[in-house]
């Protein structure tokens, strides 16, 4: 065992960091984050022309196949790209559902006029992707999706596509989506869906942003009012839409290490250490040190936890089922710092970052970002179902909908 | 980057698995518990034939050159099936002792019996705390040591004395019938601890040793992570037991593991082993090459192997109901041993210390 770069790895870690030295402002403390004062279309704009530079520089799409003008480079390769990133200022990274779940989908599912087009553009942050998965009725249970695409009937060769979408991220920047459809009511649920992309300005689609709970806007509900989609902007076979939404679910797996920001406990430490508590650092104090240890704990597991992952593939393996608790693991993680952080402050705790100062920032983000981390993507509670039933082999739950055509089902 | 065990080490893996799920099913555990005995000679010299007393020896002593992370697997394997053997005393402690405190010639003295068998343990407070010494004139121990690991059947044992100048000092002692042993009524009957009285037990001093404190502390690091492994099997294995009956148990006409009450206590079993389990290849890397982050990952793997293990016994006899509390039911053996290994060297709260402090170095 050994934590170690190999020589190409270290090569490579030198060459990201020259090249970042050469593009990129080094932070000078670890909670430091980028775009005091921007607004979300400010840093949309900042996040796209730095994903620009970076696959310019070979840097966009570490992962992927060099056929889809990613450097066909390592897993590990694309953690030390990220290592080496998080020490430096650079905007925040609007690509995670564009070129981490969506796009990957294509590479597997797509054709190859559509791949040719699509691709390029979108690893060049020219143009963004976003993921029309969620409705108001089908969340967990993704199978109850109700968005309609209807083949037209007026002789074009393409569907009519009737609904709504909600919790959609950055649909309001995007220029295309996903879209998963249903495509035949009258077959059991996860049977009748297909997969689409639409052109966002297309007559017919409306993107209204939602305010989150920490009252940012970046997501949204999109509604489709009798919009055309050609039917060469179908993915995968009718009736496919599942398997195509679950490769693009797949391809989230490695992605959690990117949001633990590193250092974490130091960052805590440090505040306990300032903190007074009973007249004293707070950092004497023993619940406190024991809430340290646990965070140090959770924090440092993840990154070993992932390691292991990497080791694993670094074989050529898959990685054991034991990357699924992370995100569990990260978003509690991740929510318990923010109710620490702000019970440090005491009675100061009341203040927003407005109020603390640049450093607090982070300390807000974590702290909201944490419980939307919690629920997208598959919440907690599915996450342990799924390890329950797939890892630990315990019988599902038993299902009233197993069978039934979707034009049965109740609501 | 390589943070996994090699191949050869997962064949020696599969191996131990097979040996000890015959030769050490839980009823072992049992056996051992219900006659009284010491441990189980029968285990004990059967690991001894696969050459497990040996990993971490050198070759002048017996040894093959295979070290800490071979150890690691044996440990955790042992912990899976609750092996009622002296692996921590003699392996995890009194081997480390006399690899870290004795010159070349006296571990040539030492350490070959460990090779040949013998089982060795020792006499120190492993918590950190402070605890009356026996006595050393130059030549043989005098007075008494309250709680000894394997300290009925230890043949020899590392011990820390008051010096003839009355300062503390490492000494190996030979635990011949000078030695009065009380065997000592524990919440885990299946391992065992006595109380010793020496009189004029024959002994020298550890004839490498700098700072007697200095050394405990690297060996109380050492042996908590190999504690931790078995701490580690022993948590896999009791929520392996409570998912095997989980699928099988009906209540209400469906399996109690379709109840979500029971699957996600189950899962939340699962993440907590499988951040344990990161932790203790963490410790494994730090003590197969000695690093410098070896008392931080010490601390780690033992705190979240002790809370792992704590979690999945207790779970473990919740899912099981009403059989769950019973003596025929195996889950009460889980829930001794892990009682027992999170205090058998020192309370999570003293390892929580221990880490914090590392920590505030960084
Ligand atoms: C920040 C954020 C970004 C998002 N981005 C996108 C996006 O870009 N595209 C997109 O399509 N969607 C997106 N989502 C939506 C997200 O995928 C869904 O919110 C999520 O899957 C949960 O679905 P739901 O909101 O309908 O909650 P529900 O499914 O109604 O769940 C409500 C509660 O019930 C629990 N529950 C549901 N089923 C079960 C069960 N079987 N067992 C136990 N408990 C259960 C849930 O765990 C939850 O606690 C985003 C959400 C958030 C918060």
């Amino acid at each position: 065992m050994d934590f170690k770069d190999s020589p190409d790895e270290a090569a490579f870690r030198a060459e990201c960091r020259a090249w970042l030295e050469a593009n990129a402002t080094r932070k000078t403390r670890p909670d430091q984050v980028y775009g005091r004062g921007l607004n979300a279309e400010q840093l949309m704009a900042a996040s796209r022309e730095w994903q620009g530079r970076k696959a310019a520089a070979g840097y966009g799409a570490i992962t992927w196949p060099a056929a889809f003008g990613g450097r066909g480079g390592t897993p590990m390769q694309e953690v030390i790209y990220r290592e080496e990133e998080g020490q430096f200022e650079v905007p925040p990274n609007a690509f995670a559902v564009s070129l981490g779940m969506v796009i990957p989908s294509l590479f597997v599912h797509a054709s190859d006029e559509v791949r040719a087009r699509y691709v390029g553009p979108a690893l060049h942050g020219t143009e963004l992707w976003c993921q029309l998965l969620s409705e108001p009725g089908a969340g967990s249970d993704l199978g109850m999706v109700r968005t309609r695409a209807e083949r037209c009937t007026d002789g074009r060769d393409g569907w009519i596509l009737n609904g709504q979408k909600v919790w959609t991220t950055y649909a309001q920047f995007a220029q295309f989506g996903m879209v998963l459809a249903r495509t035949d009511p009258n077959v059991p649920k996860f049977d009748g869906l297909t997969s689409f992309f639409i052109d966002m300005q297309a007559a017919g689609v409306e993107v209204r942003p939602i305010r989150q709970a920490s009252g940012e806007a970046e997501f949204n509900e999109v509604f489709f009012n009798e919009v055309f989609v050609p039917d060469t902007q179908r993915v995968g076979a009718v009736g496919a839409g599942w398997k195509v939404t679950v490769t693009a679910l797949m391809n989230e797996r490695l992605s959690i290490g990117g949001v633990m920001p590193p250092g974490l406990w130091k960052t805590a430490a440090g505040m306990m250490r300032e903190a007074s508590l009973n007249g004293a650092s707070a950092l004497a104090d023993g619940r406190m040190r024991e809430r340290l240890a646990d965070l140090y704990l959770n924090a440092h597991g993840l990154w070993l936890l992932q390691a292991r992952g990497l080791t694993a593939l670094g074989k050529g393996r898959e990685p054991g089922p034991e990357l699924s608790i992370a995100k569990i693991v990260g978003a509690r993680t991740l929510q318990d710092f923010g109710y620490l952080a702000i019970d440090l402050q005491g009675e100061r705790g009341v203040l927003a970052a407005e109020e603390q100062g640049e450093a607090w920032r982070l300390v807000e983000q974590l702290w909201f970002g944490a419980a939307g981390m919690r629920i997208a993507g598959g919440t907690d509670e599915i996450v342990k179902n799924s390890v329950g039933e797939r890892v630990l082999g315990l019988p599902p739950e038993p299902r009233t909908d197993k069978g039934v055509a979707f034009s049965q089902l109740g609501s | 980057m390589n943070f996994d065990f090699s191949d050869d080490q997962k064949l020696l893996r599969d191996e131990l698995r097979k040996f000890l799920v015959n030769e050490s099913p839980l009823s072992e555990a049992r056996r051992v518990m219900d006659q009284g005995l010491s441990h189980s000679a029968a285990v004990w010299s059967g690991l001894g034939g696969m050459a497990v007393n040996t990993l971490m020896l050198p070759e002048s002593c017996g040894g093959h050159g295979l070290g800490a992370l071979e150890l690691c697997v044996v440990a955790e394997e042992a912990g899976r099936q609750l092996a009622p053997v002296p692996l921590a005393s003699t392996l995890y402690l009194a081997v480390q002792a006399l690899l870290l405190g004795a010159g070349e010639a006296q571990q040539l003295r030492w350490l070959p019996r460990v090779a040949d068998g013998q089982i060795a343990t020792l006499v120190a407070p492993l918590d950190g705390s402070a605890m009356v010494r026996p006595r050393f004139d130059g030549k043989a121990l005098h007075g008494n040591a309250p709680l000894v690991m394997d300290g009925e059947a230890a043949h020899f044992a590392v011990v820390l004395a008051d010096g003839p100048d009355g300062r503390p000092l490492l000494v190996v002692a030979e635990l011949d019938a000078s030695v009065a042993r009380r065997r000592l009524a524990t919440i885990d009957p299946s391992r065992g601890f006595a109380a010793l009285a020496f009189d004029a037990t024959p002994a020298e001093a550890l004839d490498a040793v700098d700072d007697a404190e200095t050394l405990l502390d690297t060996l109380r690091n050492r042996a908590a992570i190999l504690l931790a492994f078995e701490q580690l099997g022993g948590a896999d294995s009791a929520l392996a037991m409570a998912a095997g009956y989980a699928r099988e148990r009906k209540a209400f006409g469906r399996a109690i593991g379709s109840y979500q009450g029971i699957k996600h206590k189950l899962a939340d079993i699962y993440t907590r082993n499988e951040m344990a389990r990161a932790h203790c290849y963490y410790g494994a890397w730090a003590l197969s090459c000695d690093a410098p982050e070896l008392a931080l990952a010490a601390a780690g793997a033992r705190i979240a192997a002790t809370d792992a293990f704590g979690y999945a016994a207790q779970e473990n006899i919740q899912t099981h109901g009403g059989m769950g509390y019973t003596w025929e039911m195996d889950c009460h053996l889980y829930y001794r041993r892990a009682r027992q290994l999170a205090v058998a060297l020192g309370s999570r709260h003293a390892w929580n210390e221990r880490l914090v402090r590392e920590l505030e170095k960084e």
